[in-house]
C-alpha cells in the first residue's frame, strides 16, 4: 500500500474540512456576504431563518448569515495575531531555557508556572479588563496567556534534542548554543509546535468570543461571535436562532481546530498514537 | 381521644384561616443595589426606590401624579413676598427608634443638607435658604434669599427627608426615619427587609407587614424570578423584550408608564466639530427617533426634542425643530466643512438602552456620511471619570433620571461643555418665578433653545416597564420622581 507522506487519519480529515470552511469562509466574507452585515434594517427585526435571509435576522433587522461570515473573519484576525505572538515570544523563551538551563530556566519556568496558574479565559479577562476594550486589548490579553504554553511546550520538547549525541557533537566543536537551537533544535520540535499552534487557535477563538461577549473584544457595530451570543441572550425565548447561529459556529470552529491538531499529533508523531497529548 | 381530634380539627382550622385572608407580604426586585440607605448623603436612585416615602417621610411628598402633597407638614402658608415659609407639622409622629419628631428635626436636617461639608446630591433645594426658625415644636418658618418657584416641590424629594439628630449618622447602614416600615435587615448583595412601623403616626394607612426589596440585574434571571414568584413586582423590568411576554400573560399585570429619564446622546460642545451648532442639527436631522425606539426599546419610549420630561405640565413637543431629514443633514454637514464625511467617536455605557442606541445612532449617522465608532465605556466608575470629570469625549449617551434637571445645560461645569448665557439667564429666571404660568412659559423657552442649539441628541424619554402579580394593588404606573412607594400596596383576594 502506498503511504503518502503525512498519513491520513479520521481526525486529520474532517478536522482539516472543518478548518478549512472556517478559514474560507473568512475570506470570502471579505469579498462577498449576502448582506452588508452591518446594515440595520429595524422593519425587518426578529425574522426567522427563511422568513428574511438564509439565518433570519437579528434584534436589528441584520442579516445573522452576513454577521456569521464577518464574524468568522473578525473571529480569525484576532485569534491568528494572538497565538503567533503568543508562540513567537513562547517558543524563544522555551528554547533559551532549554539551551542555557541553570537559573535562567529556573526563572523562567516559575514565571511561565504563575502565568499558568490562571485559566486562559480568566488572564485574558483579566488583562482585557485593564487594557481596556479593543481588538488590539483582546489580542494583547489572548497572547499573554499563550507564552507560558508555547514556553513549556517548547522546552519540553527542546530539551530531548538537546540531549542526543549530535548536539553533543556539535557543542565539542563549538557551535554556538543559537546556532545550534536554529539549524539542530528547532526542525526537530517544530511538528510537536504546529500541534500547539492548532490548538492554541481554539483556546484563542473561545476567548475572543468570551472578551466580546463581555464586551471587551471587537467593538461594535463590528460583528463579533461572542456579541452576537450575548446580544441574543435576552431574545431566547423570541428568536433562539440568534443564540443557536453564533453557538454552532463557535463549537464547529473549536472541534474542527481541535481535531485538526490531534490528527496532525498522530500523524507527524506515530509514537504518541494512542497517548494523551503533552502536556 | 377526643381532646386529640378536637385539637388536630382547631389546628386545621387555624391553619386554613390565613390561606383566605390576603398576603401582607410584598417581594420588589429592582436591578441595582443601593450603595446605602441615606438619600440624603448621595446621588444614586436606587437609594431612595428603597427609601423614600417608605423609611423616611419629608415635610411633604410628591405623588403618583407628579404632585406635591403634605406629609409631616399637615399645611404651610407662603409670605406674599414669596420670601418666608410657615409649616405646620403633624403632632405625634415618632422616630422609628421612639425619640419624637418636632420642628427642631426638621431644622437639624436641612441644616446637615446644606451644611458646606454635607454631600447631599441636590444642594441646590436649599441653596435659597437664608434662616430656619423653630418658634414652637409644631411650627418651622423658613425663610428664603430670593423666591423659588420650585421650592415646596424639592422639599418632596429623597434628598429632602426629615433625619433625626440621634440617628442621622449612622443611616446609610441603619436607617430610622417616621415612615410606615421600618428598617429590618440588609443582605448585602441580595436583598434588604422592612417591617410595618406599629407606631405609625397615619394609623392602618398601610396593608403590608413586611416588604422586600430584592437586587437582581441580569435581565433573564428578573423574568425567572417573577415567573417563579420569588418576586412580587419588578417596578422597572431591565429587558424591553421581556416585557411582551407578560403583557400576554394574564397572571401577571404589564404596565409600560413613564419616568423621568430623557435619554440624549451628550455632544462635547467645547470640541470641533461639536461647536459648530450646523454640525450638531446635522447630526439630530440624521437620526430616526421612532426607528430608534423600535430597535433599543421595543417600541417603548416616547421621542424628546429637547431637554423636559412628557409628565412635567410645562413640556412642549419640539421634536419637529430638528426632524428626521438625511438630506438636510447632509447639506449641513457640507455647508460646516465636512461634505467629504466626518469620524466621531461615540463612549457607550454597557446598559441595554445605551449600547443598543449607540449601534443605532451609527448606523443612521453613516447613511449622512458620519462614520461612528462606538467605544464600550464601563458605567459608572469609568464614565464618571473619562466622560463626566475629565470631558474626554465626542459623543456619549446615557438617561438623566432626575425630574425638573434642565438646569444641567446651564451649568459650565457639567459634561456637555454647552455655554448658552441666554439660556442660563432664562432657567435662573425660571427657577425664581413663582408664578406658575410665567414659569411654565420661560420653561417652555428654554425648552426651544435646547431643541435648536442641539448640545445633545435628545433621543427619548426613558419608559418604566412595571410588572408585577395581577392581584397586587396600589404600585405606581409612572415615575414622576424615582420611587417605590409601597406605602398603599395591598393583596387582593
Amino acid at each position: 500500500m502506498k503511504r503518502s507522506r503525512i498519513p491520513l487519519n479520521s481526525a486529520l480529515v474532517v478536522g482539516g474540512v472543518l478548518t478549512a470552511l472556517l478559514i474560507v469562509t473568512a475570506l470570502v466574507s471579505l469579498v462577498w456576504t449576502p448582506e452588508i452585515p452591518t446594515r440595520v434594517r429595524v422593519v425587518m427585526r426578529l425574522k426567522g431563518p427563511g422568513e428574511a435571509g438564509l439565518l433570519g435576522t437579528d434584534h436589528f433587522g441584520r442579516d445573522v448569515a452576513s454577521l456569521l461570515m464577518a464574524g468568522a473573519w473578525n473571529s480569525l484576525a484576532i485569534a491568528w495575531p494572538a497565538v503567533l505572538l503568543g508562540a513567537a515570544v513562547g517558543i524563544a523563551i522555551g528554547c533559551a531555557a532549554a539551551a542555557w538551563k541553570g537559573i535562567a530556566d529556573e526563572i523562567a519556568m516559575r514565571v511561565s508556572d504563575v502565568v499558568f496558574a490562571f485559566p486562559a479565559v480568566l488572564s485574558a479577562i483579566m488583562i482585557g479588563a485593564l487594557l481596556g476594550s479593543g481588538p488590539l486589548a483582546a489580542i494583547l490579553a489572548i497572547a499573554v496567556f499563550n507564552v507560558p504554553v508555547f514556553a513549556r511546550v517548547t522546552r519540553g520538547v527542546a530539551l530531548q534534542v538537546w540531549t542526543l549525541d549530535y548536539i553533543a557533537a556539535a557543542r565539542a566543536i563549538g557551535k554556538h548554543p543559537l546556532r545550534i537551537t536554529w539549524e539542530d533544535v528547532m526542525p526537530n520540535i517544530a511538528g510537536a509546535l504546529i500541534v500547539q499552534v492548532t490548538t492554541q487557535l481554539a483556546l484563542a477563538i473561545l476567548t475572543e468570543a468570551g472578551l466580546s461577549y463581555l464586551g471587551l473584544g471587537i467593538r461594535p457595530p463590528n460583528p463579533s461571535w461572542g456579541r452576537m451570543l450575548s446580544d441574543a441572550q435576552t431574545y431566547l425565548s423570541q428568536a433562539p436562532h440568534l443564540a443557536i447561529a453564533p453557538g454552532v459556529a463557535i463549537a464547529l470552529s473549536v472541534l474542527g481546530l481541535n481535531l485538526l491538531g490531534d490528527g496532525l499529533r498522530d500523524a507527524l508523531d506515530p509514537t504518541l498514537k494512542g497517548r494523551g497529548a503533552p502536556a | 381521644m377526643t381532646k386529640r381530634l378536637l385539637t388536630a380539627a382547631l389546628l386545621l382550622a387555624v391553619s386554613v384561616i390565613p390561606a383566605h385572608a390576603a398576603k401582607t407580604s410584598l417581594v420588589v426586585g429592582m436591578p441595582i443595589e443601593p450603595p446605602g440607605l441615606d438619600p440624603t448623603v448621595a446621588a444614586p436612585v436606587a437609594i431612595r426606590e428603597v427609601t423614600w416615602v417608605n423609611l423616611y417621610e419629608g415635610l411633604v411628598r410628591i405623588d403618583k401624579a407628579g404632585k406635591v402633597q403634605p406629609l409631616l407638614a399637615k399645611s404651610w402658608e407662603i409670605a406674599p413676598d414669596g420670601l418666608t415659609y410657615t409649616f405646620r407639622l403633624q403632632e405625634g409622629v415618632k422616630f422609628h427608634d421612639g425619640s419624637t419628631f418636632d420642628s427642631a428635626d426638621v431644622k437639624f436636617a436641612f441644616d446637615r443638607a446644606r451644611d458646606p461639608k454635607s454631600t447631599n446630591a441636590q444642594k441646590q433645594i436649599f441653596a435659597p435658604i437664608s434662616s430656619i426658625e423653630t418658634p414652637d415644636p409644631a411650627t418651622v418658618v423658613i425663610r428664603l434669599k430670593e423666591t423659588s418657584g420650585n421650592f415646596l416641590y424639592y422639599l418632596g424629594w429623597g434628598d429632602a427627608v426629615i433625619v433625626a439628630p440621634e440617628t442621622a449618622a449612622n443611616n446609610a447602614a441603619n436607617p430610622v426615619g417616621t415612615g410606615p416600615f421600618k428598617f429590618k435587615s440588609w443582605t448585602r448583595g441580595d436583598r434588604v427587609e422592612l417591617t410595618r412601623n406599629a407606631d405609625y403616626w397615619q394609623k392602618d394607612k398601610t396593608k403590608l407587614d413586611t416588604v422586600t426589596f430584592r437586587f437582581i440585574s441580569d435581565a433573564q434571571a428578573q423574568v425567572a424570578a417573577l415567573r417563579a414568584g420569588d418576586v412580587d413586582a419588578f417596578p422597572n423590568l431591565g429587558a424591553s423584550e421581556l416585557f411582551a411576554e407578560f403583557q400576554k400573560d394574564a397572571r401577571f399585570k404589564a404596565v409600560a408608564g413613564n419616568t423621568e429619564g430623557e435619554t440624549v446622546a451628550g455632544l462635547n460642545s467645547a470640541k470641533k466639530p461639536f461647536d459648530d451648532v450646523r454640525v450638531r442639527r446635522a447630526l439630530m436631522h440624521a437620526v430616526d427617533r421612532k426607528t430608534l425606539i423600535e430597535g433599543a426599546y421595543s417600541g417603548f419610549g416616547q421621542p424628546i426634542g429637547s431637554f423636559f420630561s412628557p409628565n412635567n405640565p410645562a413640556f412642549v413637543d419640539t421634536t419637529n425643530v430638528v426632524p428626521y431629514d438625511v438630506e438636510k443633514a447632509k447639506a449641513l454637514l457640507k455647508e460646516a466643512g465636512y461634505g467629504d464625511g466626518l469620524s466621531i467617536t461615540i463612549k457607550s455605557p454597557q446598559m441595554a438602552y445605551a449600547s443598543r442606541s449607540a449601534e443605532l445612532l451609527s448606523a443612521m449617522l453613516s447613511e449622512a456620511g458620519v462614520e461612528l465608532k462606538i467605544i464600550p465605556t464601563e458605567f459608572p466608575a469609568k464614565w464618571i471619570e473619562e466622560v463626566f470629570k475629565a470631558k474626554d469625549y465626542d459623543m456619549t449617551i446615557v438617561s438623566h433620571t432626575e425630574p425638573l434637571d434642565i438646569d444641567i445645560f446651564a451649568r459650565d461645569s457639567y459634561y456637555f461643555n454647552y455655554k448658552n448665557e441666554k439660556f442660563k439667564a432664562l432657567v435662573a429666571e425660571a427657577a425664581k418665578t413663582t408664578d406658575e404660568k410665567a414659569r411654565f412659559a420661560k420653561y417652555a423657552e428654554a425648552q426651544k433653545i435646547l431643541a435648536e442649539d442641539v448640545p445633545a441628541l435628545f433621543l427619548f424619554q426613558l419608559p418604566k416597564l412595571g410588572v408585577w402579580n395581577a392581584k397586587v394593588q396600589g404600585l405606581w404606573e409612572n415615575s414622576p420622581i424615582p420611587s417605590n412607594d409601597v406605602t398603599e400596596v395591598s393583596w387582593t383576594e
